[in-house]
């Protein structure tokens, strides 16, 4: 599969979910194991997406570097209610200063 | 929410309100629009052309979603597609659920049926269902859809470029961004405890998984972890219904 063809298609299937909403009958959805599960849905995804962009090596491997250290000053910064731009930047400093200190 | 609706259709829009709806859909539309420029930082490094990254924020157009789409092909590359495709949809389905509770409020039928498809997000849903009167709640739909959509690709454009100048993406901590985007993207909803144990358990699937299966397969596997939301909460019966509202 080439990018562009990944691209699409899931931009495709994005808006088709959002469509969905739009045209189906709500009841399936509504049931509430189902909502409770959809809605915990993007919690599970999210906390995978942080744990292994941050704790993952080359091939799967178990890594602790500056990439911790960013989410851990992250955290403290969304702690003191720091808006989402302002965290990001705040992660690549931490990463980008430690490794110019030489911490992988 | 379900309240909304049985006021004041049809009635005009007091001035005030108007303005006040304006505001608050514009300034949610900045502020979101500039985190598109760390979205488009991030997908060139992680190994998007320009395009590629502009059709993401346009065509998909879900923040979350190509967050997620950027991280796995970020990690695992080409073959690492399919698994990036079935975490960005898992992702998209909050927006269908937004949909389902904003069809009547919005009563759009065509080819505005498909203009609100695709500018429903969390921040238009969000200021859509704060309002307490049926045409604010409209108005605060499109104004806050639109501007972030506007928004957030101008400020995908510019990311990117900024990224494919950057050059080496490690040197300038854009993995640190990674992760801290994911973490603020995730921090919000980590309202209760079984959120948080829910989160917990995903991350030690997936970093459990990683060494064994292919960049990108964890994060799907530890979805999984969404179904301990299967039962009813511990606490009192009304406490899904608080979290749901806050959300």
């Amino acid at each position: 599969m080439t990018m562009w063809v990944a691209v699409l298609v899931a931009a495709g299937v994005a808006f088709a979910l959002k469509l969905a909403g739009y045209l189906v009958p709500a009841k399936v959805l509504q049931e509430p194991h189902v909502k409770r599960v959809t809605a915990a849905l993007p919690i599970a995804l999210l906390a995978a997406l942080v744990a292994t962009q941050t704790f993952t090596g080359p091939h799967g491997s178990l890594a602790l570097d500056s990439r911790a250290a960013a989410v851990g000053v992250a955290v403290i910064a969304l702690l003191l209610r720091a808006p989402f731009i302002v965290v990001v930047v705040l992660g690549a400093l931490t990463a980008a200063l430690l490794r110019l200190a030489g911490w992988a | 929410m379900t309240a909304v609706h049985e006021k004041s259709a049809g009635t005009r829009l007091d001035p005030v309100l108007r303005r006040q709806v304006w505001r608050q859909g514009l300034s949610v539309g900045v502020a979101t629009g500039a985190y598109g420029i760390s979205f488009g930082a991030l997908a060139v490094a992680a190994g998007l052309n320009l395009w590629q990254t502009q059709a993401l924020s346009a065509l998909m157009f879900t923040g979350g979603s190509q967050f997620a789409f950027i991280g796995i092909v970020g990690g695992g590359g080409l073959g690492a597609t399919p698994a990036a495709i079935a975490a960005s949809s898992m992702l998209g389905i909050r927006n269908g659920l937004y949909a389902l509770e904003l069809t009547q409020l919005l009563g759009v039928t065509r080819l505005r049926r498909l203009a609100a498809a695709h500018v429903t997000i969390d921040e238009s849903t969000a200021v859509a269902v704060s309002q307490g009167d049926v045409r604010a709640a409209r108005l605060g739909f499109w104004v806050t859809g639109l501007s972030v959509f506007v928004l957030w690709n101008l400020m995908t454009l510019a990311g990117a470029l900024v990224g494919n100048a950057l050059g080496d993406p490690k040197q300038w901590g854009l993995d640190g961004a990674a992760c801290a985007a994911f973490t603020a993207l995730l921090w919000p909803r980590l309202k209760s405890r079984d959120a948080v144990g829910i989160a917990v358990l995903a991350a030690v699937i997936a970093i459990g998984l990683s060494p064994a299966v292919p960049a990108g397969v964890p994060v799907i596997a530890a979805a999984a972890a969404a179904l301990l939301a299967w039962r009813a909460p511990r606490t009192a019966a009304g406490q899904a219904r608080t979290e749901e509202t806050q959300s």
